[in-house]
């Protein structure tokens, strides 16, 4: 039993030191990691794709009659599936790898933009057009 | 706050692991920061094996309504000053179950949460840095984002043709 305490001791300076030194120094995540959303404001088309898609509904799509439309992406619930990433025809809302999103206000995990629609004259909700070129003919889908 | 948490937590902090529904990622998170490669004990982070010995809860998912009494029962039994700390999104708010007929839906509807790590699971990192966070060691990262598109008064203010984007 001696002789197998020494050798774990043994194998135990070999390792050497192998705690991560992790709140004193970063530790990046791997390649490919998902974490925080950020959604580029100026891409956004506010077409609400990315809350059809999300599995636990974390993106809130608020319509006001003043033409903006307000979307809120609750991290409290997002998985960081990238489901959003995925079906964006923007390309503008991104997953980053920021991970450290530890709070103690729950306020602290949403991420809300506004951003101005066009509607319809005559049933005055957002219209949504058959084919991304209708969209580029269509004036004033989006000032 | 957490000036009150440096004087009432000076020593170690003893915490208790509750499973309130969780699907096991974060449990297995939370083990894996307890392992000597992240090793929490170097902050005084002890597993303990009673809630009464516990100075901080950890919970992680989506309180169920079975569980929802028992983890009640376990809040009451951790001597006060208690941090409770909630892991996982299921914890924060439901994560992928937050409108499920079977959940209550987050910790923070049973039981006033102290910290709340997101993510589905959170990495041990992200466990620790929670930790440090409460701790005092280091500030939060996160801020609420309002972002909004400029109007098209804004727009015209400023000269810019209105159909810049379209
Ligand atoms: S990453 Fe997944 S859960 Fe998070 S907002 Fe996007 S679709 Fe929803
Ligand atoms: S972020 Fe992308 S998918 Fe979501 S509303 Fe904006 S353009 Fe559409
Ligand atoms: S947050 Fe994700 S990993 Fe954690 S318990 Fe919920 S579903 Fe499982």
């Amino acid at each position: 039993m001696f002789i197998s305490k020494l050798k774990q001791a043994l194998i135990c300076l070999k390792a050497g030191r192998v705690t991560l030194p992790y709140p004193y120094k970063p530790s990046p995540p791997p390649e490919g990691f998902r974490g925080k959303l950020k959604v580029d404001i100026d891409k956004c088309v506010g077409c609400a794709g990315c809350a059809n898609v999300c599995p636990p509904g974390a993106i809130e799509v608020i319509d006001f009659d003043t033409g903006w439309r307000r979307m809120q992406f609750h991290l409290t619930r997002c998985i960081s599936c990238g489901r959003c990433e995925e079906v964006c025809p923007e390309k503008a809302v991104t997953l980053t790898d920021q991970f450290e999103l530890s709070t103690n206000t729950k306020e602290d995990l949403t991420v809300a933009i506004e951003v101005y629609m066009d509607t319809c004259q005559r049933c005055a909700r957002c219209f949504k057009p058959q084919h991304p070129l209708d969209k580029m003919m269509v004036t004033g889908f989006r000032k | 706050m957490f000036s009150i948490l440096e004087k009432c937590f000076k020593k170690s902090i003893w915490v208790y692991h509750t499973n309130a529904s969780a699907c096991n990622g974060c449990d297995i998170e939370i083990i894996n920061a307890l392992t000597p490669f992240y090793d929490a004990e170097r902050f005084g982070i002890k597993l303990v094996g009673s809630p009464r010995h516990a100075d901080a809860l950890l919970v992680t998912g989506a309180v169920s309504r079975q569980v929802c009494p028992r983890l009640k029962i376990l809040y009451e039994s951790v001597p006060d000053p208690k941090l409770i700390f909630a892991i996982g999104s299921c914890a924060t708010g439901g994560g992928i179950w937050f409108d499920s007929y079977n959940v209550v839906g987050g910790v923070d509807k049973v039981m006033p949460v102290d910290f709340y790590i997101p993510g589905c699971p959170p990495r041990p990192e992200a466990i620790l840095f929670g930790v440090a966070v409460a701790l005092g060691l280091v500030d939060k990262k996160v801020a609420a984002e309002y972002l909004r598109e400029k109007g098209f008064s804004e727009l015209i203010e400023q000269g810019q043709p209105a159909t810049e984007n379209e």
